[in-house]
């Protein structure tokens, strides 16, 4: 049994972590050839989307870990404003750099799949224009650390605007869907809808997992680089006023 | 045996740390009605941090703050409206003249109301010598006369403990003098007093902490 | 008033910006009304708490018996009063300007009543959240025109629904709902905001 108390102590939680780490970057590869394996020679190309849809095996999971990502985010800071345990903070600020590089990406795979589906790059569809507002979300979150030298304040703001951001996260994405529906051109085809064959599917649920696996390990690098220059930081400080 | 519960304000093993930085450790201080306490220490050394934390706006790193023997961190707001803060900055608003900007603080402390308080601003003007500029946007006044006037509010609303950074800066002699009767006077009705000085302040029987005997080598 | 004369100035950008054509600038008054509403409601923003952090009243109303939830939401009121209120009584004369159609009007008025003070709630967070750093400005609009978007596209979705004859109710229903969302929590936020600038 982890007990998850007791993570939450740095120290123990590198010694944890450096145990688990190479496990779950040798799943996630395994996850990942699998996956990649199944969406670009074992999924059937789409009657009318042709090859294109693979893009969906890379687009749909890094839309998903975009929210997924905040999510954590946010959980983080609640845990962090709340119990001020010391490594929630930190947890939430080594996750924003990874959900805005998949929200980055899904942003961008939504264009490449965008060109040849609807001829042009940027279609204002509703789901591509949430994440984009969410990618501002993230830009933001991670100005404010940026932005305060202290590191309890910055840790507190940031926390505060998180928790602020996911509170407002359904409302924009239910804005713009009615946005959307709105202001739709005549024949949009959605990145998403009803049409996903079951031989995709599986391929789909693989890559996500891949990605989430992805996330992980990332997120436990992360964390440990973040953990470290924090201790780094502390010697320095403490060796200069001898 | 834990003595009963006193009315004085105790802080105990103190650390005080902003960012990565150890300000000072181990610190322990004892304030009971009446008396005062005089915080010394070389810039740097973390008097105004100090003062900080007794108000209640930064929360020790470690140890503990007691009012009246009830831990401060359980119930700030309750030690927040029985202190006057006093500052570097007097939180003076320009626009407003003398007169508006000890009423404004005056009715937001103490909830009363214009007619009743009127004379209690009235009474502090006249002991602070603002009484002539009553009507003066404050825009106008030297530092010493709004140093003066942020004092003024230490006696529109009376509240028990008095934490006070630099109090003097910019005041003249004259109102050294003033500010070294009126804790005198609220000592003697059983106030409380915390005040970190860089220069002389003539304080008659009052306790002294020294921070940082050794400057930060920087 | 200088919001006013910001918020008259940006919506005169745009016809020499898209043409003095009446029938494109009919169809785009109502988003540019709210795009220059929410750009104006933000420029004040950046001074709300900055003028108390800086003359030591912060500290100050903190020690205050009155909660510091309370102080927030009082602070908000005085920004809606200061730039909401004559952002709405403005806004049909804007109006004029650019076209709109007669029977848009009152819903523009309804639409700007209900939708501002979400705006001066919301900015106020990232207001709190700004207190204190270095050219806080730029980033206080990265942090609130995201949280902007909702009230931008149902306070636009109201009039364009009442121009085609809909009537806005749905919408100024979607504002109100915003607003009683942001309203308890907005000032919570911000005195949590505030409380960090104590120390």
């Amino acid at each position: 049994m982890v007990n998850w108390h007791r993570l939450a102590n740095p120290k123990l939680f590198l010694t944890w972590s450096r145990r688990v780490l190479p496990w779950a970057a040798v799943i996630t590869a395994l996850l990942l050839a699998v996956g990649l394996y199944l969406s670009l020679f074992v999924a059937p190309p789409d009657y009318q989307q042709g090859d294109t849809v693979r893009i969906m095996f890379v687009h749909v999971p890094s839309a998903w870990m975009a929210l997924f990502t905040y999510t954590v985010m946010a959980g983080a800071s609640a845990a962090g404003l709340i119990w001020k345990s010391p490594l929630s903070h930190l947890t939430a600020k080594a996750a924003a750099p990874i959900g805005a590089s998949f929200t980055l990406l899904a942003l961008a795979t939504g264009a490449l799949w965008g060109q040849p589906m609807w001829g042009t790059w940027w279609v204002w569809d509703a789901r591509l224009t949430s994440v984009l507002i969410l990618f501002f979300l993230y830009l933001g979150y991670m100005a404010i650390w940026q932005a305060i030298d202290d590191y309890t304040r910055a840790a507190k703001s940031a926390a505060i605007l998180a928790l602020v951001g996911f509170v407002n996260v359904p409302i924009i994405k239910f804005s713009v869907d009615w946005w959307n529906t709105l202001h739709q051109p005549a024949s949009v085809l959605r990145l998403d809808g009803p049409s996903i064959h079951p031989t995709l599917l599986t391929p789909l649920f693989v890559m996500i997992a891949a990605f989430t696996g992805y996330f992980i390990v990332l997120l436990l690098i992360r964390l440990e680089r973040e953990i470290l220059a924090r201790q780094a930081q502390t010697l320095r400080r403490a060796q200069a006023r001898g | 045996m834990r003595a009963p519960a006193t009315l004085s304000f105790t802080g105990k093993n103190l650390t005080c740390t902003r960012g990565d930085t150890t300000v000072f450790t181990d610190l322990d201080f004892d304030v009971d009605p009446g008396e005062a306490l005089i915080v010394r220490g070389v810039n740097g050394s973390g008097k105004s941090s100090l003062l900080r934390m007794a108000a209640g706006f930064l929360a020790p790193t470690e140890g503990e703050l007691r009012r009246e023997g009830d831990l401060i961190a359980k119930d700030p707001e309750n030690h927040f409206t029985r202190l006057h803060y006093l500052g570097h900055l007097n939180a003076l608003k320009p626009a407003f003249t003398v007169l508006e900007n000890l009423e404004f603080w005056r009715r937001l402390f103490s909830g009363s109301t214009r007619s009743t308080g009127i004379k209690t601003d009235a009474r502090a003007l006249d002991r602070l010598g603002l009484s002539a500029i009553a009507d003066m946007p404050t825009h106008y006044l030297s530092a010493g006369q709004r140093r003066r006037l942020a004092l003024a509010r230490l006696l529109a609303v009376a509240r028990p403990l008095w934490l006070l950074d630099e109090p003097t800066s910019s005041l003249d002699d004259a109102g050294s003098e003033t500010l070294v009767q009126l804790i005198s006077e609220h000592l003697s009705t059983g106030g409380m007093v915390i005040a970190a000085v860089h220069g002389e302040l003539a304080v008659p029987d009052c306790k002294t902490i020294v921070l940082g005997s050794e400057p930060p080598v920087s | 008033m200088l919001v006013v004369v910001f918020f008259v100035l940006t919506v005169t950008l745009f016809p020499l910006g898209v043409g003095p054509e009446a029938s494109v600038l009919r169809r785009i008054a109502p988003g540019v009304i709210w795009v220059s509403a929410l750009l104006a409601a933000m420029l004040s923003l950046d001074r709300l708490f900055q003028v108390d952090f800086e003359d030591g009243s912060l500290d100050q109303l903190a020690l205050a018996p009155l909660p510091l939830e309370l102080v927030a939401a009082a602070k908000c009121l005085a920004h809606w009063l200061s730039t909401g209120l004559p952002l709405l009584v403005i806004s049909p004369l804007l109006g004029i300007l650019l076209n709109l159609s007669g029977e848009a009007y009152g819903t523009l008025l309804l639409a700007m009543a209900i939708g501002t003070p979400s705006l001066s709630l919301v900015g106020a967070i990232g207001a709190a959240l700004t207190v204190g750093i270095r050219r806080g400005g730029v980033l206080l609009s990265l942090l609130v025109l995201p949280l902007y978007i909702p009230v931008l596209i149902f306070g636009v979705g109201a009039i364009d629904a009442a121009l085609v004859g809909l009537g806005g109710n749905a919408h100024l229903l979607v504002l109100a709902a915003i607003l009683l969302i942001a309203l308890p929590l907005a000032p919570w936020a911000v005195a949590g905001a505030l409380r960090l600038n104590l120390e």
